[in-house]
C-alpha cells in the first residue's frame, strides 16, 4: 500500500488530498471535494498531464505573438519538446480562435489551437 | 468639441465592461457605448494566456484570451458601439464623460447612466519601499506578462520574484518556459499570497523555491539590475541580522498586490471604501453618486473573472432600472458590515425596497480556517448563510441570499460573521 499527497490544480479551492494505492492496485482517495480532484490525483500517479499554453510568432498580426492552448492535456514530460516545436513555428494572420495551429503535436494526440482571433496589422 | 448623447456609458472594455454592455443590450437598451483605452477589447485577459478562466460561467477551463473572445464576439454580434484607443479624462456628477482620442479629438458625452469598469492596477516598487538606486530591470509581474505574451520581448535572463501573488506565480512558470531562469520567489508574509493550485502548478512543477518570511532589502546595480540582497524577517517584518544573502539577477519582478484604479472615481467625489480601495456600492452596484455604477476589479480585486463579469451584469441591470426610473433612490440604506473573520465585503449597503428575489454578496476572510459557517446577523436574528470546508484570505467567497432570507431583513444593519462550526 502506498499513500501520496496531491494538491488538485483544477479550481481555486486547491483541495489537498491523499491518494491511497492499495496492493491490488485499486485507488482510494480522501480530501477531494469533487470528482475532478479524484481524477486529478489518479492522473498524477499514473502519468501527470498539464494544459499547454504559450505563444507563437505572428508575421503580420496586430500583435507579434498569438496565444495558443492545447485542446487537451499533454504529458508533463513532453511539455518542453512541444514548446520547442511551437517556437520554430511562424503564423500568418488572419486567424480565428479555435483554428488548429498544429494538429497532433509530436504524436501526442493533442491539437494546439489558437486562443484568440488575430487580425492582419493595418 | 464633439458632443454625443448616450444612454449608458461603460468605461473599460474588460470582462466587467463587456458583460455589462451585453446585459444592457439584452435588456433592450440601444445606445450603449464602451470606452476602452487600449487598441482592442478584452482588457488584461488578453495577456493572461494561461488557462483556468470561466469554470463557473462556462463550465470550462478557458485561457484569458478565449474567455475574452466569447464576450468580444457577443459585443460585435450585437453591434454594441465601442470607442477604442480612447482615454476618459473626467466624469462629472451630472453624468458627462470627457474623453479624448486621435479621431474625434476631445469628446463630451452626456449619459443617462455610467458604469465604471476600469479594473485595477499593480502595486509598484514605490509602494513597497525598496531602497537603493533606480536601475532598469525592475518590473511589475503584469508588465513582464504583457512584454512576453503580447509584445514578444524577453525582458531579462535571470529573475527574482518579490511577492507571491497569483500573477507572480503564473509569471514564474511563464518565464521558466521562455528560458528565463527564476531564482526564487520571496514573500515577506508567513503565508503565500496566491492560490495553492498556483504554488503547485507554477512553482512545484518546475522546482522553483518559495521563500516565506523573506524579502528583498536592497536592489544592486546602477544602469541595470545586477543582483538583490534578501533577508529573512521577524514577526514584525523587520529584517533579521545575519540572514542576508546576495543573489545575482538582472530582473526583479514585483507581484505585490493589486489596487482598484479609481482616479476618475476620486476626482468626481465618489465615496471609497478604505478596505477594498474601490467605490462603496449598493445592491445594484451603484456608487454614492446616483446613476454612476461600478463593476469588477474597480470595486474590489476579485480572484475569479467569473465574479468580475457577474458584477458587470448586476451593474447593468441596476443601470437599466435607474434609466427607466424604477430604482428607489429615496429610502434609507441598511449598512452591511464585516463581522468576525470577514474583511472585504460587497455590497457595503442595501436598500430593502430595491432587492429582487435574490441578492449576491462577495466577501473575503481575514484568516485561513477549516470547517466554517457564514452567519448573517441583524436585530436579534442569526441565520446561517453557508458552510465552508476551508476558507482562505486569497479566495473571494460568493453567496446568494434568496427571497426567504431577504424577506426577514428588518431596517437594522446586517453583519456577516465567519465562525467555526460547532
Amino acid at each position: 500500500m502506498e499513500k501520496i499527497s496531491y494538491t488538485c490544480i483544477v479550481c481555486p479551492k486547491s483541495c489537498k488530498g491523499e491518494l491511497i494505492v492499495k496492493d491490488n492496485n485499486e485507488f482510494e482517495t480522501s480530501g477531494y471535494i469533487c470528482k475532478r480532484g479524484i481524477e486529478y490525483a489518479i492522473n498524477e500517479y499514473r502519468s501527470p498531464k498539464r494544459m499547454l499554453t504559450t505563444t507563437v510568432k505572428m508575421l503580420n498580426g496586430t500583435f507579434s505573438n498569438l496565444p495558443v492552448v492545447s485542446d487537451n492535456e499533454v504529458d508533463k514530460d513532453k511539455l518542453f519538446a512541444c514548446l520547442n516545436y511551437l517556437y520554430s513555428t511562424k503564423l500568418e494572420a488572419p486567424i480565428k480562435e479555435g483554428d488548429i495551429i498544429v494538429a497532433n503535436i509530436l504524436n501526442t494526440g493533442v491539437n494546439i489551437i489558437a486562443a484568440r482571433d488575430m487580425k492582419i496589422k493595418s | 468639441m464633439k458632443k454625443l448623447n448616450i444612454d449608458l456609458i461603460i468605461i473599460g472594455g474588460g470582462p466587467a465592461g463587456m458583460a455589462a454592455a451585453t446585459q444592457a443590450n439584452d435588456n433592450g437598451l440601444e445606445k450603449v457605448l464602451i470606452i476602452e483605452r487600449d487598441c482592442e477589447l478584452g482588457g488584461i485577459l488578453q495577456q493572461c494566456i494561461h488557462d483556468g478562466f470561466g469554470l463557473i460561467s462556462f463550465k470550462e477551463r478557458l485561457t484569458g484570451g478565449q474567455y475574452a473572445q466569447r464576450y468580444i464576439n457577443q459585443v460585435e454580434a450585437k453591434g454594441i458601439q465601442v470607442k477604442l484607443n480612447t482615454m476618459v479624462l473626467e466624469i462629472t456628477s451630472d453624468k458627462k464623460v470627457y474623453a479624448v482620442n486621435e479621431e474625434d479629438g476631445l469628446l463630451e458625452i452626456s449619459a443617462k447612466a455610467i458604469i465604471l469598469a476600469m479594473g485595477c492596477r499593480e502595486r509598484t516598487r514605490a509602494q513597497v519601499f525598496i531602497n537603493g538606486a533606480r536601475p532598469a530591470g525592475v518590473f511589475t509581474a503584469g508588465a513582464v506578462q504583457r512584454y512576453i505574451n503580447m509584445e514578444g520581448f524577453l525582458p531579462g535572463k535571470k529573475a527574482v520574484i518579490l511577492g507571491s501573488g497569483d500573477i507572480g506565480l503564473i509569471m514564474a512558470r511563464r518565464m521558466t518556459l521562455e528560458g528565463i531562469k527564476v531564482e526564487g520567489v520571496y514573500e515577506i508574509m508567513k503565508t503565500e499570497g496566491g492560490l495553492t493550485r498556483n504554488i503547485e502548478q507554477c512553482l512545484n512543477d518546475y522546482g522553483i523555491v518559495l521563500n516565506l518570511s523573506t524579502t528583498i532589502t536592497k536592489i544592486h546595480g546602477n544602469k541595470r539590475v545586477e543582483g538583490v540582497t534578501v533577508s529573512q524577517v521577524d514577526a514584525s517584518m523587520k529584517p533579521i541580522e545575519g540572514t542576508d544573502r546576495y543573489i545575482e539577477c538582472d530582473m526583479v519582478v514585483l507581484s505585490v498586490g493589486l489596487i482598484p484604479e479609481n482616479e476618475l472615481s476620486k476626482n468626481v467625489g465618489i465615496e471609497l471604501d478604505s478596505l477594498t480601495k474601490g467605490p462603496i456600492v449598493d445592491e445594484n452596484m451603484m456608487t454614492s453618486i446616483p446613476g454612476v455604477f461600478a463593476a469588477g476589479n474597480v470595486v474590489a480585486v476579485f480572484d475569479l473573472v467569473d465574479y468580475v463579469s457577474q458584477t458587470g451584469v448586476i451593474a447593468a441591470k441596476g443601470a437599466m432600472k435607474y434609466i427607466n426610473g424604477t430604482l428607489d433612490l429615496t429610502n434609507t440604506y441598511i449598512s452591511v458590515n464585516s463581522g468576525e473573520n470577514v474583511s472585504v465585503l460587497i455590497p457595503q449597503k442595501i436598500r430593502k425596497s430595491n432587492l429582487d428575489n435574490k441578492q449576491d454578496f462577495f466577501l473575503r476572510v481575514r484568516e485561513e480556517n477549516e470547517k466554517m459557517k457564514l452567519e448573517t446577523e441583524w436585530s436579534d436574528k442569526l441565520v446561517q448563510a453557508g458552510k465552508f470546508s476551508m476558507v482562505k484570505p486569497p479566495e473571494m467567497i460568493h453567496i446568494t441570499l434568496g427571497e426567504k432570507e431577504l424577506a426577514q431583513f428588518t431596517d437594522e444593519d446586517i453583519c456577516f460573521h465567519m465562525r467555526k462550526e460547532s
